[in-house]
């Protein structure tokens, strides 16, 4: 049937299950938000502050509940907001479809008003761009553009609409089609009959499968990384089956959290450059290393060269391309880490490694907690994680309160941790908090975050308070830019330039500005007393944490450094 | 090692800006590339040498492997592979260089593809080592301008990639 291209393009949204978009308005994206107006019972759009806000809050509802997020902006400056967002969705491997708006073919190249080539620009942080200037390809483009941000190794996708393929007066052919029926028609069936690209999820090899399994059998020492990989793939009850049965340590990334529960006895916490000395210790002793759905990127593998140097080291990954890439293997599966796993499981007996475990879990898996007299950022965690409850929702800035989080939260399930890890995003965690609450109403969602992290999109309390969507912002407030500021402590002779943050609005007063409670505490019964009131309230609060300017991230081991060559322990 | 890596890719716009951008920012570098339409006019053919160790060469054809328009990825063994690159040559003559400028022509095989009272431009087209020696016989009479297309390359015999 004939339909309006706009509407076209809203059927196609609903054909993928969507019910949530975030996004901001503008000049060339108005006929699709006119089209959205006739569409208000079936899709909620939340705007932003910011279309940064708005692309993070699509990134924190795809990444909580693991379906595809969706963003609208328009074009020029609304598509290059976006930027930061799809690289913070793109580095962390988050299925986020952003749909802008480009002007119209006849302004095209001209350098029109708010003109911009956001598909050249998108390139190289997106699976994929299309740039849609014949309106009779939309539904094939937007089920490609589902199809491509979902399968595989999921990330990030931009489409970009002429204002002119979107207008009042364009009509298309669109036969509305079954989610499940997407693969047969089309580029996609195009597609699933190629060799090279593949579209669908690689099965495993067996092979590989049963030369891992002899692996394992030989092992004495063996260590498993978690990483993002387990998260993305909802591996997490194959992983702990995994790591019960082969009675081997493990430590997660910074991506991983959530795939292993932090409480659990063979957890030795994070791995890498703040990682516990648990984890790194047994990484440089173990005789059998194997990392699921992990890059070794430079802050777990700090030099690659010297990264698990005893252990015949393997990778089970879904991407191809990230075997070999960091560090050099000995043996990888590649497939989906739930897949793999579960037939792994099928194939290994259950082993005892209580030698093995002794020796490891004689380091230390946490940082030994301080005397103080005044409140430090171990005992706040801890008494925010005594009052909420466990499923709790984390979404996290970037810095010192990221890692303080990360090795005192046990999440204990895939998307409980929302983080920037890849990117390392300040001002990720308000909007991904925002989206992780729309995507998960029944969740309790907690941002945590640093001053300068939170200045960075503080804006978003107005989306937070106009939409009434209750987040507890919790700010480690300690008047500086306390990560780099670390830096300049330990390795750059206590020159702290530029990282005084001692002139931030009063964090309390802006929250109340926007419509939501906040409250300043020094010490733990005022963080007690506000935590109870957030509660109780039940909308948007912002509790300002004071802690001490010089409080440092530990243990720490510096860039590019052996892994067990502690800086800080 | 010098590798040859041919790409079949979807001839639309674009295309190819993903393929090159995707080499400057893994920091690839490319000896030559040679791009043309195949028997199939929705599908291009990219000829891309590499002069890397084998680990970037297998990181570029994973990585290659990953763009959504790309079809197909093969690196293409030398001993397996039939390779041409076209030259144009322009060199300066007089009447006393231009019989000698003709015969090393047609020694190598090339043709004269234009001719003016000071000058001839010369056409070869063979391997890269053939080009390489042409322009080297060339040199002593004074070479104005060199254009070269890239290699582009086919397996032997009836395999395909």
């Amino acid at each position: 049937m004939k339909i309006r291209a706009t509407k076209a393009i809203i059927e196609c949204l609903l054909e993928q299950g969507v019910d949530s978009v975030f996004g901001y308005p503008g000049g060339t994206i108005l006929n699709i938000y006119d089209e959205l107006y006739h569409y208000q019972d079936k899709i909620r759009h939340y705007l932003t502050a910011h279309e940064q806000g708005a692309a993070h809050a699509a990134d924190g509802y795809a990444r909580s509940t693991g379906r595809v997020g969706v963003c609208f902006a328009t074009s020029g400056p609304g598509a290059t907001n976006l930027t930061t967002g799809i690289a913070t969705a793109y580095y962390d491997s988050s299925p986020v479809v952003f749909i802008t708006c480009n002007v119209a073919e006849n302004f095209l190249g001209k350098d029109s008003f708010q003109e911009v080539d956001i598909t050249g620009i998108a390139m190289p942080i997106t699976k994929a761009t299309y740039l849609v200037r014949d309106a009779q390809t939309i539904p094939d483009i937007i089920r490609e553009a589902f199809a491509v941000a979902a399968t595989g190794r999921p990330g990030p996708v931009l489409i970009d609409f002429l204002k002119n393929v979107t207008a009042p007066s364009t009509e298309i052919e669109y036969t509305p089609l079954p989610k499940k029926e997407h693969s047969k028609e089309g580029r996609l069936a195009a597609w699933n009959k190629r060799v090279g690209w593949d579209i669908r999820t690689p099965e495993p090899n067996m092979e590989d499968i049963d030369k891992l399994v002899s692996w394992i059998d030989e092992a004495r020492q063996p260590f498993l990384i978690c990483g993002g990989g387990v998260v993305r793939g909802r591996a997490d009850q194959e992983f702990i089956e995994f790591a019960e049965k082969m009675d081997s340590p493990v430590a997660i990334t910074l991506m991983g959290g959530g795939g292993f529960p932090g409480s659990h006895p063979l957890a030795t916490g994070m791995i890498g450059m703040h990682g516990s000395q648990a984890s790194n210790i047994a990484c440089d002793t173990c005789d059998l290393l194997i990392a699921v759905g992990c890059r070794f990127s430079d802050r777990v593998a700090l030099d690659p060269s010297r990264f698990a140097s005893q252990a015949r080291i393997v990778h089970i990954d879904i991407d191809r391309a990230e075997i070999d890439k960091n560090v050099k293997t000995d043996h990888h599966i590649i497939g989906d880490a739930k897949r793999v796993l579960a037939l792994l499981n099928e194939r290994i007996g259950c082993a005892d490694r209580t030698q093995w475990k002794r020796e490891v879990f004689s380091h230390d898996t946490h940082v030994p907690v301080e005397e103080s007299d005044h409140m430090t950022p171990d005992q706040v965690l801890r008494m925010i994680y005594s009052k909420v409850p466990a499923d709790a929702i984390v979404a996290t800035d970037v810095g010192q309160h990221q890692m303080w989080s990360i090795q005192h939260f046990h999440f204990t399930y895939p998307g409980q941790l929302l983080t920037s890890g890849g990117f390392g995003t300040m001002g990720f965690g308000l909007g991904a908090a925002l989206g992780a609450k729309v995507g998960n109403p029944d969740k309790l969602v907690l941002h945590m975050t640093g001053d300068g992290c939170f200045r960075m999109n503080g804006q978003e309390m107005a989306t937070e308070s106009h939409y009434d969507i209750p987040v507890i912002t919790v700010i480690f407030d300690n008047r500086t830019l306390g990560m780099v500021r670390q830096w300049q402590n330990l390795i750059y002779g206590k020159r702290f330039s530029q990282t005084d943050l001692n002139f931030a609005p009063d964090f309390v007063k802006l929250a109340e500005a926007y419509g939501l409670k906040g409250a300043r505490v020094e010490n733990l019964a005022q963080l007690e007393a506000a935590m109870d009131e957030a509660l109780a309230w039940g909308h948007g609060y912002v509790i300002d944490c004071v802690i001490d300017t010089d409080e440092m991230v530990r243990p720490m081991v510096g860039g590019g450094s052996a892994i067990t060559d502690f800086m800080l322990t | 090692m010098k590798r040859t890596i041919s790409v079949l890719v979807e001839n639309q716009a674009g295309a190819l800006n993903k393929i090159t951008g995707l080499f400057s920012r893994r920091a690839f570098n490319i000896e030559s590339l040679a791009v043309g339409v195949t028997d199939d006019k929705n599908i291009s053919r990219i000829t891309i040498i590499v002069d890397s160790g084998n680990n970037v060469v297998e990181q570029v054809e994973k990585q290659l492997n990953k763009l959504v328009d790309v079809i197909k990825v093969r690196t293409i063994e030398e001993n397996h592979m039939i390779g041409r690159e076209l030259m144009l040559i322009k060199v300066s003559t007089s009447t006393r260089t231009r019989q000698d400028i003709m015969n090393v022509c047609q020694i190598m095989g090339g043709k004269i593809a234009d001719i003016s009272p000071t000058s001839m431009t010369l056409e070869l087209s063979d391997t890269t080592e053939k080009l390489n020696l042409f322009e080297e016989l060339l040199r002593p009479f004074s070479i104005l301008e060199v254009a070269r297309t890239g290699l582009v390359a086919l397996q032997k015999g009836n395999s395909g990639i």
